[in-house]
């Protein structure tokens, strides 16, 4: 079967099997491998990627059931790979080995754009369902908290 | 691709250089495709870069490139190593470029395990830095004709303060490369005091990649032509496969291939399974949804966790296989009156590793040449199995490392590698290899389980007057021990106590185990300090003073060149005392809270933890904060990655003892994914405070001895909270309620 598919921002047509999990999609076909394969299951977020916005696991959608939905993976966050969260990462030095960090980052930056000032226990709770297997988890919630100043920031120089 | 195939005349002429010191005239090197090649005596390479060793690349243009030669993990290597380096070779930090390794002689070792790389590189990565500021220096003498002695490095240029001259290395290349490379040994290095680079909090330099999603690790790997591989392996460990229905599983969609492969026996080689190759990852994994196997599980299919319990309590009613270690007479004073003696047992489970990138591998094997692109942490190993499991001369094997999505040990293995190359050899087409989540759950190398039982005595005073005990572990043969199972003669207190002795039981099983973080040390610590802690309760005195008097004043030091098991009172007493004070041991708390503390000595590394909890009357445990101090050294090479190193590990050390558990049943393990086998998370991850206490000592690693202290200091916490003793891991499995 021959999908259109919207990832970032980009229509791609895909030829695939109906049941093939966009996290594979994105990987195999379209070649945006920062998108990580963990469990297939959706019980650790390295696939996580946004769908209209909202964070999503991929390996647990099938191509068949995406429509016309925007896509966005860890890829297309930013032009510039410099969003908020993304600087932060690389300003704190949060990752070890750096595999689930992707999926992170697209959790934190759903998380943003409906909560742009979370406390501790908003972040915990919405970043909950991604694994760090190096346990960065002191610094991925320090990063949210930094890129939440930074957005904080630009809001106030642009009011 | 993230790694760069360095140029392989470059690497030849440096590890004729760097191994041979072969400075004039010709070296006769073999290539790796076997013919015979002169290699002119040179350290410019074709590209015209001067390459004095084959850790340093200089351009003329100024682009000084720095190669990792060890496998990033998570431990932040690619990032410590070069700056080691860029320290002796006086460049800025932001004008370096690193650039990954393959797998070469002309590095040495390249293996990432035991915490070993910086210890075995620290000094060979100075000199290698010092021997090109040495050869940038002179050349900057030879072409203004003054003294080398007169000439400064520093920023990457080469100044001559007499004249007011100044030169950068890009512009010194031509020159430096036509002198001769002096022994490394000779050159001198920096006063530690003058270091710029070593010492700083530097990030990863692979961060902006990682986070912006771009191809890094060994999962992202693609070739040209490359088709998506499975292996299916009989669930119980060491089975066969008798039959399997690949001519059905050929004709499923997009599948271009369906076969058995007979494999070895070896366990951390190629087990015998069935491969399907497709057009896609997700094509592969659809077909093997209808495989149908017979397997010839053979005779450990009957095997369980609660057998191996059973046997535990028999073999602990009956003297020790071997005897580790028998110090003085211990029966004689378990006999006195005048002695308080208490006994305990323990136990753990088998662990897997959990690598979140599962183990894949991408190979390509045409006739008796061989490509590999893996992620993993031995390199070497991986090349050598192989070459002897494909009967290829490991000379025609390439290896690019790619980067590692956690390492932990389990990479060290390299089955999947040659699974990856085994497929590739019978499809004939380049594949990438990629194991599922239960793929890797249960076909672990495990962290083994154990069981352990101790008797001890303290006397009047209070002090440990005697200790014995018996540890039933597993082995692949019943002589020795598996992988990371085994107790040695010195463990503490082991050479402490003067009535000593502990011997050892085999349990033989089928299970592969291996080496996870701080092998051996993950378990040991957590047996040893929680017991050491019931003697300090029983003998009614403060769980740190009665540490501290344990330790004494004994000093095991080992000459160089001879083997052997230091150890150092005063370091480990250092660290105690330093994080007694940095958490402000002795507080007092409410029942429901309570402090614990615990300390181990492991890959070099002096560890000493306080770990501070509450219970809830219900049995709700919530770890708050843990103080970490260590000593490893006289640097911290990379403050930024040290840190992080340290929380990592004493996360991950949390998880494992408060969550984590692999059942084993009917010869395999039961637990196929996430669902089943949780793994700790965001929210009970506690603050970590790190403090380093800086010592004269050589400088070590820090990838696995912050994590064995943490099992113990939490357990011992949880006693003084609530007086219930954990004897038993996962902490999960003992009700902590209270009243």
């Amino acid at each position: 079967m021959t999908y259109k598919l919207l990832v970032n921002g980009r229509s791609q047509s895909v030829d695939a099997a109906p049941d093939t999990p966009l996290l594979w999609v994105l990987r195999d076909n379209l070649n945006l491998v920062g998108t990580k394969f963990g469990c297939g299951i959706g019980q650790c977020g390295a696939c996580t990627v946004h769908l209209d916005g909202k964070a999503v696991r991929s390996c647990l959608l099938p191509i068949s059931s995406l429509g016309e939905q925007k896509i966005t993976t860890i890829e297309g966050l930013d032009p510039h790979a410099a969003h908020p969260l993304q600087k932060a990462w690389v300003d704190l030095d949060v990752p070890q080995c750096g595999y689930c960090q992707a999926g992170q980052i697209m959790s934190a930056a759903a998380l943003l754009a409906s909560n742009p000032k979370p406390s501790d226990s908003d972040i915990d709770s919405a970043m909950s369902g991604n694994l760090c297997r190096c346990a960065t988890y002191l610094r991925i919630r320090a990063g949210i908290h930094q890129a939440a100043t930074e957005l904080a920031n630009r809001q106030e120089a642009t009011t | 691709m993230s790694t760069l195939t360095m140029d392989r005349r470059g690497f030849l002429k440096s590890a004729a250089l760097a191994g041979g010191g072969l400075l004039l005239g010709f070296h006769l090197g073999a290539d790796r495709l076997g013919a015979a090649e002169v290699v002119k005596a040179s350290t410019l390479t074709d590209s015209g870069e001067f390459a004095p060793n084959a850790f340093i690349h200089i351009a003329p243009d100024g682009t000084v490139t720095i190669f990792a030669h060890k496998p990033e993990i998570g431990q932040g290597i690619k990032t410590s190593l070069p700056m080691i380096v860029a320290e002796e070779l006086e460049v800025d930090w932001q004008s370096v470029k690193v650039v990954s390794a393959p797998l070469d002689p002309a590095f040495g070792g390249q293996t990432a395990g035991g915490s070993t790389s910086t210890p075995s590189s620290y000094m060979k990565l100075r000199q290698a830095g010092a021997t090109a500021r040495t050869m940038l220096l002179q050349a900057a003498a030879q072409k203004w004709n003054v003294p080398a002695s007169e000439c400064a490095a520093s920023d990457g240029r080469v100044t001559h303060a007499g004249s007011q001259r100044s030169a950068s290395y890009g512009e010194l290349v031509a020159i430096a490369a036509t002198l001769p490379v002096p022994n490394e040994k000779s050159v001198t290095l920096k006063d530690p005091k003058t270091f710029k680079i070593i010492g700083r909090r530097i990030g990863g330099v692979d961060n902006p990649k990682v986070v912006s999603g771009q191809p890094l690790f060994g999962i992202d790997q693609k070739i040209p032509g490359m088709l998506y591989a499975t292996y299916t392996k009989c669930p119980v460990f060491g089975g066969k496969v008798k039959s399997a229905n690949v001519d059905e599983i050929k004709k499923e969609p997009d599948v271009r291939d369906a076969f058995i492969i007979e494999g070895t026996s070896e366990l951390s080689g190629l087990m015998p399974g069935v491969a399907i190759v497709a057009d896609s990852t997700w094509a592969a994994f659809s077909a093997r949804k209808k495989l149908k196997v017979t397997w010839d599980e053979g005779p450990f299919a009957n095997d369980s966790w609660s057998g191996f319990t059973q046997k535990a309590e028999q073999l602990f009613a009956k003297p020790g296989q071997t005897t580790l270690r028998k110090d003085g007479d211990v029966e004689a004073v378990f006999a006195n009156s005048a002695m308080k003696t208490i006994e305990a047992k323990y136990s753990y489970p088998f662990l897997s590793h959990l690598n979140l990138e599962p183990q894949n591998c991408t190979a390509h094997v045409q006739g008796d040449k061989i490509q590999i692109w893996a992620p993993t942490q031995n390199p070497g190993d991986g090349q050598s199995v192989v070459a002897r499991t494909l009967g290829v001369p490991k000379e025609n094997i390439s290896v690019t490392i790619t980067r590692v999505g956690g390492g932990f040990g389990r990479r060290l293995m390299s089955d999947f590698i040659v699974e990856a190359a085994a497929i590739s050899q019978r499809a004939k087409v380049p594949i990438k290899l990629q194991w599922d989540r239960t793929d890797d759950l249960q076909h672990d190398h495990y962290r083994p389980g154990g069981f352990h039982s101790f008797k001890g005595a303290v006397d009047a005073n209070g002090n440990v007057a005697a200790w014995k005990s018996q540890f039933v572990t597993f082995g692949n043969t019943p002589e020795r021990t598996g992988n990371g199972a085994s107790l040695g003669a010195d463990e503490f207190p082991g050479r402490f106590i003067a009535n000593f002795h502990s011997e050892q039981t085999i349990i033989p099983t089928n299970i592969p185990m291996g080496w996870w973080r701080a092998p051996g040390s993950c378990t040991l610590a957590w047996v040893l300090q929680s017991f050491i802690d019931e003697l300090a309760h029983s003998a009614g005195k403060d769980p740190y003073e009665f540490r501290m008097a344990l330790l004494g004043d004994k000093e095991f030091t080992v000459p160089p060149g001879e083997r052997g098991s230091p150890y150092s009172a005063s370091r480990m007493k250092g660290v105690l005392q330093l994080v007694a004070e940095k958490s402000g041991w002795g507080k007092k708390l409410p029942k429901g809270q309570g402090q614990g503390i615990a300390f181990h000595f492991s890959h070099r590394g002096y560890f000493a933890e306080v770990a501070e909890v509450t219970v809830t009357k219900s049995g709700e445990l919530t770890v708050n904060h843990v103080y970490v101090a260590g000593d490893v050294g006289s640097e911290i090479i990379n403050l930024s990655g040290a840190e992080n190193q340290v929380q990592g590990s004493v996360i991950d050390g949390l998880g494992a003892a408060w969550v984590q558990r692999l059942d084993y049943d009917k010869g395999h393990m039961v637990q196929a994914n996430l669902h089943e086998y949780p793994m700790i998370r965001m929210p009970a991850a506690p603050k970590v405070d790190v403090f380093f206490r800086k010592t004269d000592n050589p400088v070590t690693g820090l990838g696995e001895p912050a994590l064995p202290p943490l099992a113990p200091a939490v357990c011992n916490a949880i006693f003084a909270a609530t007086g219930k003793r954990i004897r038993e891991l996962p902490i999960s499995k003992t009700d902590l309620s209270w009243s």
